[in-house]
């Protein structure tokens, strides 16, 4: 099986978000990035077991500059074969996915996998896009991949429960929890890692349809108020009258 | 602005969601001054409940191979559609079906895609709409500059409106054959609204100590006629099932009440929950960081705050 996995680079999750004075982009100073956790600890790793199971190659690709590197170098320790940066900022879900098709599109893989969302922009939206730009079919959410010869048999998390349901390869597949283990790259996993090949790509032109008008903080919430534990009955005046939610 | 709306189903049984994108859909369709049609795809016995949000244009393609999401076949079905009704904007659930769709048609009919979004856009300048981003920690507003414009819609992030017409209903069927993508089997709770479409939501943690006590707060849960939910460590130690485990690594929900029994407020928890509009959290800790993000707090062991707050909310709807 010829494998890729889609890698993008978040915010860790407890960073403070913070904006640019005009609102339009976001802050980096003194944020820590990581590989985002749906693609590292899911979609790469469930690449890594299939290629132990059956053979093949897992490639990694990022759309970004060279701070991408750490991360592709990351990807590669944990077991990646090769990995792959297109050198450009990613401005957009479909500037992403159009660059991936670009160098996916005939490679012949048999399956593409991603995280089925960043942590940052929360989109969802390049899997399905890859799907289309490739003409294979995508299934998102996959919480459990089983694979028979060319035939997966794929978990799928959908609202208050789950959709089992069969593809044969090529297919693009969204990784969810429960899909794979996490794996911490080990000293020989990283030592070996310097010396495999990290090909950098020039980028396509793409028009953004999409753009950012301002980011905003919400409203910081004023403060909590608390409720005698012997008076529930308050309580439920408060949800009542104030909140009116019941 | 001509208007497109997916309306999803199951079996046959409306999704609150789809009339929730209807409503929306028909408002920007009122606002913009365009036609508004609902698309349903695949066999559903009775059209009627769609009748109540204002559309009154359905598209109904009946075809068997639709009864389950293929991304291909329905990529391929909604596009035809946008072309005949020669719409501007799709609106979709910002459901597991709506965003495995949304990006596929966003190449096909190069469309700009937002997903996720929460309020109704401004037509006035422009089309621009506001989505959540970082996990619940900020919010963006967007402009899409493409003629033709794609939004999956964040569930009860507009209140349902009533309005009721008499449907005009185009039903056919394709001819399509099955696609690439097999379902062999469904597995849903029956009988409980989806957490993501649920208005009020009872969720607990480690606090409870073992599944086995569970009973307090599915008698909550009932009395407040809210779905429950569960923290990471509680799905992980297999005390509660996969599907309800809200936060980071589970599902972001946004309802109106987040009653929040025994969990601490871990930022990987807060980042599912935090846009609920009213938050509730019970604690033995003061400390927890929890009370930070609430509304209200009753700092107390939750084995006697929970009985006690299920038997007031019972008193009230008893006198209601």
């Amino acid at each position: 099986m010829k494998i890729l996995v889609c890698v993008s680079k978040t915010p860790e999750t407890t960073a403070k978000i913070a904006f640019s004075a005009d609102g339009k982009s976001f802050s980096s100073a003194g944020v820590n990035f990581i590989m985002n956790p749906y693609d590292e600890w899911y979609a790469l790793v469930r690449a890594l077991e299939v290629k132990e199971q059956v053979g093949g190659e897992v490639i990694i690709i990022s759309v970004g500059g060279t701070d991408y590197d750490t991360i592709l170098r990351k990807g590669l320790a944990i077991g990646a074969d090769k990995a792959v940066r297109v050198d450009a900022e990613p401005v957009s879900s479909g500037m992403v996915s159009a660059q991936i098709a670009d160098y996916a599109k005939d490679q012949g893989f048999d399956m593409v996998l991603l995280g089925k969302e960043t942590i940052d922009y929360n989109g969802s939206e390049v899997g399905s896009m890859l799907g289309e730009l490739l003409s294979m079919p995508f299934v998102s959410y996959a919480s459990k991949m089983d694979l028979q010869g060319n035939t997966a048999t794929i978990y799928r998390d959908i609202e208050g429960g789950e959709e089992i349901l069969e593809v044969d390869t090529p297919f693009v597949l969204s990784a969810a929890k429960g899909l794979a283990e996490q794996r911490i790259p080990n000293m020989r996993g990283i030592m070996m890692a310097k010396s495999k090949p990290l090909e950098v790509r020039p980028a396509l032109n793409y028009e953004p349809k999409v753009e950012v008008v301002a980011f905003s903080l919400p409203p910081a919430k004023s403060g909590v108020h608390l409720v005698d534990p012997d008076d529930m009955d308050e309580l439920v005046r408060l949800l009542h009258e104030e909140s009116k939610v019941i | 602005m001509n208007v497109l709306v997916l309306a999803e189903h199951q079996h046959g049984t409306f999704k609150k969601s789809a009339f929730e994108c209807i409503t929306y859909g028909r408002r920007v369709a009122t606002t913009t001054g365009g036609n508004a049609t609902v698309l349903v795809l695949g066999p559903v016995a009775d059209l009627s409940p769609l009748a109540a949000y204002g559309i009154a244009s359905v598209i109904h393609l009946k075809d068997d191979a639709l009864a389950t999401l293929d991304s291909q076949l329905y990529t391929d079905a909604i596009v035809s559609v946008m072309h005949r009704t020669e719409s501007g904007l799709l609106i979709l659930a910002n459901s597991s079906t709506g965003k495995q769709l949304a990006g596929g048609l966003a190449v096909r009919l190069q469309a700009g895609l937002v997903s996720g979004v929460n309020a109704l856009p401004e037509t006035g300048d422009g089309f621009s709409v506001s989505k959540t981003v970082f996990s619940g920690k900020a919010d963006v507003r967007l402009t899409i500059n493409s003629p033709v414009k794609i939004i999956t819609l964040m569930s009860n992030s507009v209140p349902l409106s009533t309005e009721p017409v008499t449907l005009q209903i185009e039903a056919e069927s394709l001819g399509v054959n099955p696609g690439r993508v097999r379902v062999k089997q469904v597995e849903r709770v029956e009988g409980t609204v989806p957490l993501p479409e649920a208005e009020r939501v009872v969720s607990a943690g480690r606090g409870m100590k073992g599944p086995e006590n569970w009973g307090i707060i599915e008698d909550l849960a009932t009395a407040l006629q809210a779905t429950t939910a569960c923290s990471r460590p509680v799905a992980d130690s297999g005390w509660r099932p996969h599907h309800e485990h809200v936060g980071q690594t589970g599902l972001a929900i946004r309802p109106n009440l987040y009653v929040a029994v025994g969990i601490s407020g871990a930022i990987q928890h807060l980042a599912g929950v935090n846009n609920s509009k009213t938050i509730v959290v019970i604690n033995k800790d003061p400390e927890a960081p929890f009370f930070k993000a609430a509304d209200y707090g009753v700092v107390g062991d939750l084995f006697e705050v929970v009985p006690k707050l299920t038997e007031a909310v019972k008193k009230f709807k008893a006198g209601h």
